[in-house]
């Protein structure tokens, strides 16, 4: 079976993304202080645990940003028809999750639906009950009773299997770092390998377990129209990874570019800046993101035909939010650097280069931006978690992202109504928040652990 | 000190009129006023006399900047740009989509926003600050480790769990007040009180952190160990200087928000469904009602021009060296 690749304008960007990363890593490794700065993020156990954690969620969106549409059944000779539905590799992954839909809400590890429904019965006729499950605990057959024992068994095999891995990966690693002649698991690697190492088994502990029984159960239980709660919440990582990062990658060069101009040339181009971002500064940030969705919202209305599909509107609409957002934060890290870079002008090695007669531009790139380096990265990592909690908010109110997209603040938002019906339906609000907030820990511990290494001075 | 503020009122105004123009381009050049009315009447099956109709009721079917047809001032006041922001700064907001005068809606709306918003704001401060400084004087010590370690952990969790928790959680099972409404008079406490400790409780995680590090700051410095070195009790260095010097920079970040206190909490209000200016913005939102967002927009960026000029006034009553003369 045949595919086509298909490359969302997101994709491409979160893509180029890893791609700069690598390239800024290359950079780096160049650079002793800042080698210096993230040794001392990987000495940190914190820090490296949070990463791992990070990791592990980036791999989960980098799987679901490989997207294709699957070729549809024809005759041979022919030409290849495509779905029109987009899928990603996560998707294909996930397949049981995303196809298995019940018919309404049902709990985790539940093996019947969460309503009554009159359902025929051989020789009783016509009842009222709760009625089995398409899916979800079907491998029982009639012995239903027994859920906690079957989730029980699976579970400790899956564990079982998770651990014997870890143990391969935990023998690597002793092995990699003794051939290097350092002692590992002490402290002494200068890297913090027991704190990833102790990361990575509990994340396999629960992924591993969580895989095995998704396939058999609703893992966290199904939504009001039958969707598996654990596909939603692994789709919504990416949109979370995208604000997050996309938008970091939109305020960067503007921020970068514009602080360090301002306060480098001082005079009409320092006021100017200045003025800019004090005129957008002034404007409650929601409020202006709310104008400007709402702005968009129009235009994407008003022009049905430039999207092909469902999946590139909601794209584009997700792309013009992170360029939203980026526009109203990236005042704060100009601000920033345009007072470091007043400071650092001043300083005698750059007026050395001025005598010297090199030229501005080459100042710049090669002296001052490499000084406020660390400001920069301390101010991209701090960023992140705070953009993730602000698109559940923004999807919340309605000017986040397209409502087909599934997002932390989208499952939220449907969520949100089912605490009050009775009997409640708690666990897709419960696996939504639990799974942000572990995304959000995560990334504020290492941007802790960043900021810690790379400005040693603030407590 | 007079001269001083009128200089910062005069720098504000070109700022406001940048705001001004920000948003009329959001507004209008973005989309056209055609656009608008295609929104408003549904995209689909809309006539063009409709559109004529609905742009000529609202005042759009004027030209945008210039208008050619007109004789002297009418050249520009006879605009959509003038018509519609340029009388922003008399206070002149025009009417939303429903018909009614969003200035009058903006004067009742501002003190249930109001009700809300101060008690949270100060009795926020109040357990903040005082939690900052109960970790900042046992410092270094496991429980200042643990206090930090919670203030990350109630940072990472969303507002909305909050918002949803509490009401869960103290309104349906416990049944101790209303889970949303507002009364009038006296009798509104009772549905101001769960808000309000909702209000308080989401943001101790990121301010008492906050506050923590500007104490340890002023832990650390020369006149804090000259203070130790006479024999001062430790209680008294914490409550005497470093709290008094440590205000500074909170107040940097503090009176740029109280302002905007007026314009409430979009997400507190439309939960608790407390008729106030945040809800007010949100139901604007949802309605796609323009001449609201507008205006709103505007506001807040005059209530924060209004609280850094306040910051700067309030520096120094706090530091008599502070002089903008």
């Amino acid at each position: 079976m045949g595919f086509q690749i298909v490359v969302l304008w997101s994709d491409g960007l979160i893509w180029l993304l890893v791609a700069a990363a690598i390239g800024v890593a290359m950079l780096i490794a160049k650079s002793p202080p800042l080698l210096a700065a993230w040794r001392r993020v990987g000495a940190s156990r914190v820090g490296m645990a949070s990463a791992t954690v990070l990791l592990a969620f980036i791999l989960i969106g980098l799987l679901d940003s490989l997207h294709y549409r699957a070729q549809l059944e024809s005759k041979p000779g022919k030409k290849a028809v495509y779905a029109v539905e987009v899928l990603s590799v996560l998707d294909a992954l996930a397949a049981p999750l995303r196809s298995r839909n019940e018919k309404t809400y049902s709990a985790p590890f539940a093996t019947r639906l969460y309503a009554k429904e009159t359902i025929d019965v051989p020789g009783q006729g016509s009842v009222r009950d709760y009625p089995r499950l398409k899916h979800g605990g079907q491998h029982l057959g009639e012995r239903e009773g027994e859920v906690a024992e079957d989730v029980g068994f699976t579970a400790f095999r899956a564990c079982l299997l998770a651990f014997v891995g870890w143990l391969g990966v935990f023998g690597l690693v002793v092995a990699g770092t003794r051939r290097q002649g350092q002692v590992t698991l002490a402290g002494q690697t200068g890297f913090a390998w027991d704190a990833v190492l102790l990361t990575l088994l509990v994340i396999v502990l629960v992924s591993v377990p969580l895989f095995w029984l998704s396939g058999r159960y609703h893992v966290f239980g199904t939504d009001k129209v039958g969707q598996d709660v654990l596909y939603q919440i692994l789709k919504s990582v990416r949109t979370g990874l995208i604000i997050g990062l996309v938008t970091t990658l939109v305020m960067l060069p503007m921020a970068v570019l514009l602080g360090i101009v301002a306060g480098y040339f001082r005079g009409w181009v320092d006021d100017l800046i200045q003025y800019i971002y004090t005129v957008l500064n002034s404007i409650p940030g929601v409020l202006l993101i709310a104008a400007a969705v709402l702005m968009m919202q129009v235009v994407i209305d008003t022009h049905p035909e430039w999207f092909s599909t469902a999946a590139e509107r909601a794209d584009l609409r997700l792309l013009a939010l992170c360029f939203i957002l980026g526009i109203t934060s990236w005042t704060g890290l100009c601000r920033l650097l345009r007072g470091e870079t007043l400071k650092l002008r001043e300083l005698e090695y750059i007026q050395a280069a001025q005598a010297f007669g090199v030229s501005n531009w080459r100042i710049i790139i090669r002296h001052i931006l490499p000084n406020l380096m660390h400001i920069v990265i301390i101010a991209l990592v701090m960023d992140f978690s705070g953009l993730v909690l602000a698109e559940a908010v923004l999807s919340y109110v309605g000017i986040g992202v397209d409502p087909t997209m599934t997002s932390f603040g989208t499952m939220i938002n449907s969520a949100r109504l089912e605490l009050g019906r009775d009997p409640v339906v708690w666990w897709s609000l419960a696996a939504a928040f639990s799974a942000m907030f572990i995304l959000v820990l995560a990334a504020n511990l290492f941007a802790d652990a960043v900021r810690d290494a790379f400005d040693p001075r603030a407590a | 000190m007079l001269a001083y503020i009128v200089r910062r009122l005069l720098y504000a105004l070109p700022i406001l009129i940048g705001v001004n123009l920000l948003t009329f381009a959001l507004f209008f050049v973005v989309n056209t006023p055609d656009d608008m009315a295609r929104m408003q009447l549904g995209v689909k099956r809309v006539t063009p006399e409709a559109i004529e109709k609905w742009k000529a009721e609202r005042g759009y079917d004027k030209p945008l900047l210039v208008n050619g047809e007109g004789a002297g001032l009418s050249v520009v006041t006879n605009t959509i740009f003038f018509e519609k922001s340029a009388r922003m700064f008399v206070g002149d907001f025009g009417r939303a989509e429903d018909g009614r005068d969003i200035a009058r809606e903006i004067g009742s709306r501002m003190l249930p926003s109001l009700a809300i918003a101060l008690p949270t704001f100060i009795l926020g401060l109040f357990v903040t600050i005082t939690l900052a400084l109960t970790l900042a004087f046992f410092r270094a010590t496991a429980f200042d480790f643990w206090g930090v370690v919670l203030c990350v952990a109630a940072m990472s969790i969303s507002g909305l769990f909050y918002i949803i928790g509490g009401q869960y959680m103290i309104s349906k099972l416990w049944r101790l007040v209303p889970i949303s409404g507002f009364g009038a008079g006296l009798e509104a406490w009772r549905f101001l009180i769960l808000p309000v400790v909702i209000g308080v409780v989401s943001g101790i995680g990121s301010s008492t952190r906050w506050y923590r590090t500007i104490f340890l700051e002023e832990v650390g410095k020369d006149y804090v160990r000259t203070a130790r070195a006479k024999g001062l009790p430790e209680t008294l260095v914490f409550f005497r200087h470093i709290l008094r010097n440590a205000l500074i920079p909170i107040l940097t970040g503090v009176v740029v928000v109280i302002p905007l206190l007026f314009m409430g909490s979009l997400l507190t209000e439309s939960f608790f469904g407390i008729p106030g200016l945040g809800s007010y913005t949100i139901d604007a939102i949802n309605a796609q009602d323009f001449s609201v967002v507008r205006s709103m927009v505007f506001i807040g960026s005059v209530l924060y021009i209004v609280g850094l000029i306040l910051t700067d006034i309030s520096y120094t009553l706090v530091d008599p060296r502070i002089r903008f003369e």
